[in-house]
């Protein structure tokens, strides 16, 4: 069914009586060309636009769960294409024009709304660098303005322009950037998929996989049962190590956990994405009025799921320094998601590294932005068995040439990133 | 989270740096292979989701640097011993 304002009225009418479920909760076939292991955001967008664009519809996208039960429903629903290097910048351009089309493109509201992300800057060295980065935006064809005290001011008068320690001096603006609902976007790439003729399986976890003679990968044994297919591709970022386990990889990523809180809904406050320059702490407002934030991860590895309380004190601190009013709401809810940290901080987008297998993974604590380019890039890379232009820099051998991704230049120390 | 240092005692994880896994063994330099050994040491982890040997200092007490084992799903630590009797031990 196409979504429509007549289609609205007419079920509003007629008791809904004539919607049914936006896709198929499938079974799994026996054999299919292409099987995507992982039915999150990344998966669900790959399946679709290996459908769509390329023609490959006997596809089956594989979850342990249900659709969007992992990192794609942990994350704090912001996109948007501020980095610095040539690596990444065209990349995360490219998913932002995505995602402006998205809803036209999936007939479907992931309600996207580019209500801007301005980076604080605290002192003049930081200026400079933002100014760079702004520039750097500007080549790569994004857009970037650089604020002055005031101009923040007007957009966010309650920030302690004037704390002894970090004074707010101005900010750099993306204005396209902004924020999606997130179960909505998995929800979209999945019916997408569906109406094309991807079979989505839940509660199908993956618990090995076939191999033939020579070492390529030829299907997944999974608690469905066993699935052949021409192509395995793993977009199951957060537990890329414990699948690559499973074919004797190893892989440059080590898993930590990421938390995020949300305070109790309030009547509309923050205008956009407002991120601390001085400490790491970030903070949106949903549309249900609750405020979203997070800071660093938990500096130790872990599969947990869970956050420890001296992060969340130091997330609080952080918000309290940039942000005081923070301290007259409740916080309402908290959790963690499981971030691959890879060495240098950038994602893994690439063929192999056995035959038959593509790799998606690695997306660090920064994929939900990636999303549509993500699954356009790697649909590519399946589809025609080479690196998409756009996700070239992110080849896994690039830990063995020295050409790092290192947006932030801590070196292979992931906790750092 | 708490770690139990052996000279320190039981004492509250935010006391330590974190710095990873203490199983890697760096390679030699002068051999054939030094650059893909390298490679491995530098980049590749097991990342496994249970047992986890790690090094954390106790930064903020005695200093000294300690050889952890913690698994990774519960936090659990079932072994703290310094670095220097682990490597004698080994």
């Amino acid at each position: 069914m196409r979504y429509s304002l007549l289609n609205v009225i007419v079920n509003g009418l007629t008791g809904n009586r004539y919607t049914g479920p936006a896709w198929r909760d499938a079974s799994p076939k026996p054999q299919y060309d292409v099987v995507i292991v992982g039915g999150g955001g990344h998966g669900l967008a790959t399946a679709y636009y290996l459908a769509k664009e390329h023609g490959i519809r006997n596809v089956a996208v594989v979850e342990k769960g249900w659709i969007g039960s992992g990192n794609a429903g942990r994350n704090t629903t912001i996109f948007r294409s501020n980095y610095l290097l040539p690596g990444n910048e065209p990349f995360y351009e490219w998913s932002m024009k995505l995602w402006e089309g998205l809803e036209q493109e999936l007939n479907y509201n992931v309600m996207v709304s580019q209500r801007g992300i301005v980076n604080l800057i605290h002192s003049d060295a930081q200026r400079d660098a933002y100014v760079r980065r702004g520039n750097a935006m500007r080549l790569a064809g994004a857009d970037s303005e650089l604020l002055d005290r005031a101009q923040v001011r007007a957009l966010a008068p309650y920030l302690d322009f004037d704390n002894a320690r970090f004074p707010i001096k101005g900010g750099l603006l993306q204005a396209r950037a902004g924020t999606a609902r997130h179960d909505a976007v998995v929800w979209g790439y999945a019916r997408g998929a569906d109406q094309l003729g991807v079979d989505i399986v839940q509660n199908c976890e993956v618990t090995g996989f076939l191999r033939d003679a020579s070492g390529a990968v030829t299907g997944v044994e999974t608690a469905r049962g066993t699935i052949r297919a021409k192509k395995v591709a793993l977009a199951v970022a957060g537990s890329s190590s414990r699948l690559a386990e499973k074919l004797d990889l190893r892989l440059p990523i080590e898993s930590f956990v990421m938390q995020a809180f949300v305070s109790e809904a309030i009547k509309p406050l923050a205008p956009g994405v407002l991120t601390f320059g001085a400490g790491h702490f970030y903070i949106s407002q949903s549309d249900k009025g609750g405020l979203v934030f997070g800071g660093d991860l938990d500096g130790y590895n872990s599969y947990a799921q869970r956050g420890n309380l001296p992060v969340i004190e130091d997330v609080m601190e952080g918000g309290m320094a940039v942000m005081p009013l923070l301290g007259r709401l409740r916080l309402l809810r908290q959790w963690a998601g499981l971030c691959d940290m890879s060495m240098d901080g950038s994602p893994i987008i690439d063929i192999g590294p056995l035959p038959n297998l593509y790799l998606n993974a690695a997306w660090n604590y920064g994929g939900f932005k990636a999303t549509p380019a993500s699954g356009w890039c790697f649909a590519h890379t399946i589809a025609r068995d080479e690196a998409h232009p756009l996700s070239a820099a992110y080849r896994i051998d690039r830990f063995r040439t020295g050409h790092l991704i290192d947006e932030k230049g801590v070196g292979a120390q992931p906790n750092l990133h | 989270m708490q770690i139990a240092c052996p000279y320190c005692g039981a004492r509250d994880a935010q006391e330590f740096a974190y710095l990873g896994d203490a199983t890697l063994q760096r390679p030699d330099t002068s051999a054939a292979d030094a650059q893909n050994a390298f490679h491995d040491y530098v980049y590749l982890r097991d990342n496994p989701a249970g047992a986890h040997q790690e090094f954390w200092i106790h930064s903020a007490g005695c200093r000294r640097w300690l050889r952890v084992s913690r698994h990774m799903t519960t936090h659990k630590i079932t072994a703290t011993q310094f670095v220097c009797d682990a490597e004698v031990a080994s």
